[in-house]
């Protein structure tokens, strides 16, 4: 009914802290662009082995509004959702409030759940292939 | 249906990113579209299987018109991410 509103309001959070992270990143480097050039051989690979918070907020971010959206979509489609005031279909009538707050609780969250749990995965996954991309870089070297 | 399709949509544009080395259409965006969706799809069925049981997969002429209207509304939003973008990014390398 409205499950997919649960990974929305993470988006809308997410995308909030993204805009965060990236302001503070652009202030670091303005601040600090005379500290980076002092690093050393080593600090500087050991910041390259990291993906920064910015790309990996924005792929969660991408997965989710992505996700959202299409199920939008889907919702449209089987009249649950209007794009006129109250917007929810559920909310005309107030016997079916409670079981669209259920959905909402139990599937909406199971999603929004469900996709940070894949993303985490994929950072994971991501930061362990560019370690060893580096390595092997640095053997050949 | 819708499900089926928007997974199959998903693992044919990774398999596109992955073949390009570098990521010039911004294909990772509607990688990530599509599987934003058939991630949250994935739950809603399993969710809707186990508590009500039936069929798992919903086979008939609506899901799959429906299957492709996501399909191709998840390649508009990408082609008008990628106009904004590269629009955006002209002046800022001048």
């Amino acid at each position: 009914m409205g499950c997919f509103v649960v990974p929305m309001a993470e988006a809308i959070v997410v995308s909030i802290v993204k805009k965060v992270v990236k302001k503070k990143k652009e202030n670091t480097a303005s601040v600090g662009a005379e500290d980076v050039t002092f690093l050393d051989g080593e600090s500087k690979e050991l910041n390259q082995t990291k993906i920064d918070w910015e790309q990996k907020l924005s792929w969660l971010n991408q997965l989710l509004w992505g996700g959202v959206f299409l199920l939008a979509i889907e919702h449209i489609w089987h009249g649950e959702v209007v794009l006129w005031p109250p917007f929810l279909t559920a909310m005309n009538n107030p016997s079916e409030i409670p079981i669209m707050l259920h959905e909402m609780a139990t599937i909406g969250t199971s999603m929004a759940v469900f996709v940070t749990l894949v993303w985490v995965v994929m950072v994971y996954v991501a930061e362990n292939k560019l370690k060893q991309t580096l390595h092997k870089k640095c053997e050949r070297n | 249906m819708y499900f089926i399709i928007t997974a199959l949509a998903a693992i044919l544009t990774t398999i596109g990113w992955r073949s390009i080395s570098e990521d010039k259409f911004q294909l990772s965006t509607l990688c990530l579209i599509y599987w934003g969706a058939t991630l949250m799809w994935l739950v809603d069925h399993v969710v809707a299987y186990l508590t009500e049981g039936g069929a798992f997969l919903e086979i008939s002429m609506d899901a799959t018109l429906l299957g492709i209207t996501v399909v191709v509304c998840g390649f508009i939003v990408w082609m008008l991410i990628a106009v904004v973008k590269n629009l955006w990014g002209v002046p800022r390398k001048n």
